[in-house]
């Protein structure tokens, strides 16, 4: 049975690369998968239940497939916001505090914290919103015991929308910040 | 309220590289003045020429919402020199100005062209004009002359010989975007590319002299800012701190540039020398100060601020570096742009989750509202403060619309391939 799941992962794994989109991230997943392991994030709990996206997984393999292990709560890397706040909703406390965790034991991993906002207002604006709101998540991890030199803020303000649209069900996926590994 | 579709189709000459602005005028002024810009002639064949003059005047200045240039086809008669003018005829179909005009060609391949701008009520000459033009100037000499027509009809300066600088962004086949900075002329002829990225490009700020645009770029994974020389293509980095790097705005004698770093923790104002690189902190507050933008006269930069809970206009004086609030309607006003005489400032005004247009007028105290769609951002004066370029969501994406500093003139200006953002209207060019 594992195998038979390993083998149809690998199948998709193969027809992942075969497109030219980079961005999914099923082909190192599965790698992830055969070394099952059970990680520090998955004994939190799978709680946050709505709008995550799962991590891109480029540089999974070795330290880093703790992270990619789908349905474990390092896997959720986005952190949602309500427009023109960077308060950090209590929601996300379990993902950041899984992640806070992951970095405390891997004191050599450092995380890109991109933060990011929807298209509404100014530009400039929006590139200082999208770093508050970065740095919300930095100082919950920080406060949480990561050093700060694991973390990197970067604001990519409304330039980098996860999604197209002109409407609220786009604009709520794009005020955002993504931990990046 | 007047509806005209006059659609400016703007066509390259050669290469296809070039995507291409087309501008329509969306609403005109309801007392826009009738004017008649009659062919010019020409002692050689018309196809040789590089442009009509005509047609290039009559859209320039039908452009400004102003004028309401009458059609070749309606045109009683098409006299080129004064004495042909018949007025009498041109009185009884209600015109009340005309433009005629000639052009020669010249040995050496140059041309000198003639125009006279009459008044057909007095029967009169208001103003008339020689200027020698070559092939390669031949446009310009027309926005030249729309120049002198507006001002002598308005009292206001021209700006139809200026530029426009924006950001293009372009979905390649694999997904990705490719961002290009650009510069074109204010009817989205000549499009020139400064820089093209696959990283974000905003913020694009004009050189007062117009010899350089300072922007960011977030080539580098994070934004920095960069000033390019536009006509030899140079670039130096001038602010790669960690953090934000970003909303760059010349000082008016082009000596510092305001921006926006959040190196000491925080996004704040600074001002550079641009001489030494040395910084001078405009801004200490941990609220977010963003899009600084001088005052004409060079003492005091406007700014956005959430410093009272929700982003609003202040403006600091950089000699007592005091802080005033300026804006004081609606949850939202960011990105202050001022008017080349400083008497006003439009920005971007956020009420009810629309994002429009507005200039707040800073003797009078109040607040117009110019636009009406719900994503409009990035305001930015022409020159002589007759017009407000902006960018607006379309049916396509992103693309620039320009609205009359008193709302009463609307155009869209849409590229024919990608989305346009980002603009930026240039200074006037030196005088010739």
């Amino acid at each position: 049975m594992k195998f038979r799941l390993l083998f149809v992962l690998l199948a998709a794994c193969l027809l992942a690369a075969c497109t030219s989109t980079p961005e999914k991230g099923g082909g190192a997943a599965v790698e992830d998968h055969s070394t099952t392991t059970t990680t520090e994030g998955g004994a939190a709990g799978g709680g946050g239940t709505q709008g995550q996206t799962y991590g891109a997984g480029e540089q999974a393999g070795g330290k880093f497939s703790k992270l990619n292990q789908p349905g474990s709560i390092l896997s959720k890397r986005t952190i949602y916001f309500d427009f023109d706040s960077s308060n950090v909703k209590p929601e996300y406390q379990k993902l950041i505090e899984a992640h806070a965790q992951y970095l405390i034991n891997h004191p050599d991993v450092t995380v890109s914290l991109e933060g990011n906002t929807d298209e509404r207002g100014s530009r400039e604006y929006n590139l200082a919103l999208g770093e508050r709101r970065a740095k919300a998540v930095k100082e919950q991890m920080v406060l949480l015991g990561v050093k700060p030199d694991q973390l990197r803020v970067v604001s990519y303000g409304e330039e980098r929308p996860a999604v197209q649209g002109h409407n609220e069900a786009a604009w709520s996926k794009n005020r955002r910040v993504v931990i990046k590994y | 309220m007047l509806k005209r579709t006059l659609v400016i189709l703007c066509l390259l000459l050669s290469g296809p590289a070039h995507a291409v602005l087309n501008i329509k005028i969306t609403q005109g002024m309801e007392e826009a003045l009738p004017i008649a810009v009659i062919p010019f002639a020409f002692d050689g064949d018309p196809q040789s020429l590089p442009l009509n003059m005509h047609i290039t005047i009559a859209n320039d200045l039908a452009r400004s919402g102003r004028f309401k240039p009458m059609d070749v086809s309606d045109m009683p008669q098409k006299p080129s020199d004064f004495q042909d003018v018949n007025f009498s005829d041109w009185r009884l179909l209600g015109m009340e100005n005309l433009v005629i005009g000639s052009i020669k060609s010249r040995d050496d391949g140059s041309y000198e062209i003639s125009f006279r701008l009459l008044d057909v009520y007095q029967g009169k000459q208001i103003a008339g004009f020689r200027i020698t033009t070559t092939r390669s100037t031949f446009r310009r000499t027309a926005h030249r002359i729309s120049d002198v027509i507006f001002k002598k009809l308005t009292g206001i300066r021209g700006a139809f010989n200026t530029r426009i600088a924006y950001v293009t962004v372009k979905k390649q086949p694999d997904g990705s975007k490719q961002y290009a900075l650009q510069i074109a002329d204010a009817d989205g002829f000549n499009p020139k590319v400064l820089l093209k990225s696959p990283q974000p490009l905003m913020s694009p700020a004009w050189a007062p002299d117009g010899s350089k645009i300072a922007y960011v770029s977030f080539e580098g994974n994070n934004s920095s800012i960069y000033i390019q020389n536009i006509s030899t293509g140079q670039r130096r980095q001038v602010a790669a701190h960690r953090g934000i790097n970003s909303a760059p705005s010349f000082s008016p004698d082009g000596n510092r540039l305001a921006m926006t770093l959040s190196k000491d923790g925080n996004p704040e104002i600074y001002v550079m020398y641009l001489a030494d690189g040395t910084l001078r902190r405009i801004t200490h507050n941990p609220a977010i100060d963003t899009e600084p933008d001088w005052a004409p006269d060079g003492n005091s930069l406007a700014f956005t601020s959430d410093r009272g809970g929700s982003p609003q206009i202040y403006r600091v004086n950089l000699d007592s570096d005091r802080v005033k609030r300026i804006t004081f309607d609606g949850s939202y006003n960011a990105r202050p742009r001022f008017s080349p005489d400083g008497k006003l400032i439009t920005m971007v005004h956020g009420e009810n989750g629309n994002f429009r247009i507005a200039v707040k007028n800073l003797e009078q105290g109040y607040l117009d509202v110019l636009t009406r769609a719900s994503l409009d951002e990035s305001p930015s004066f022409a020159p002589n403060g007759s017009m407000i370029i902006y960018a607006t969501a379309g049916p396509r994406g992103s693309e620039l619309a320009a609205v009359s500093a008193d709302g009463r003139v609307h155009q869209r200006l849409a590229l024919q391939d990608g989305e346009v953002e980002e603009p930026a209207w240039g200074p006037f060019p030196p005088s010739p």
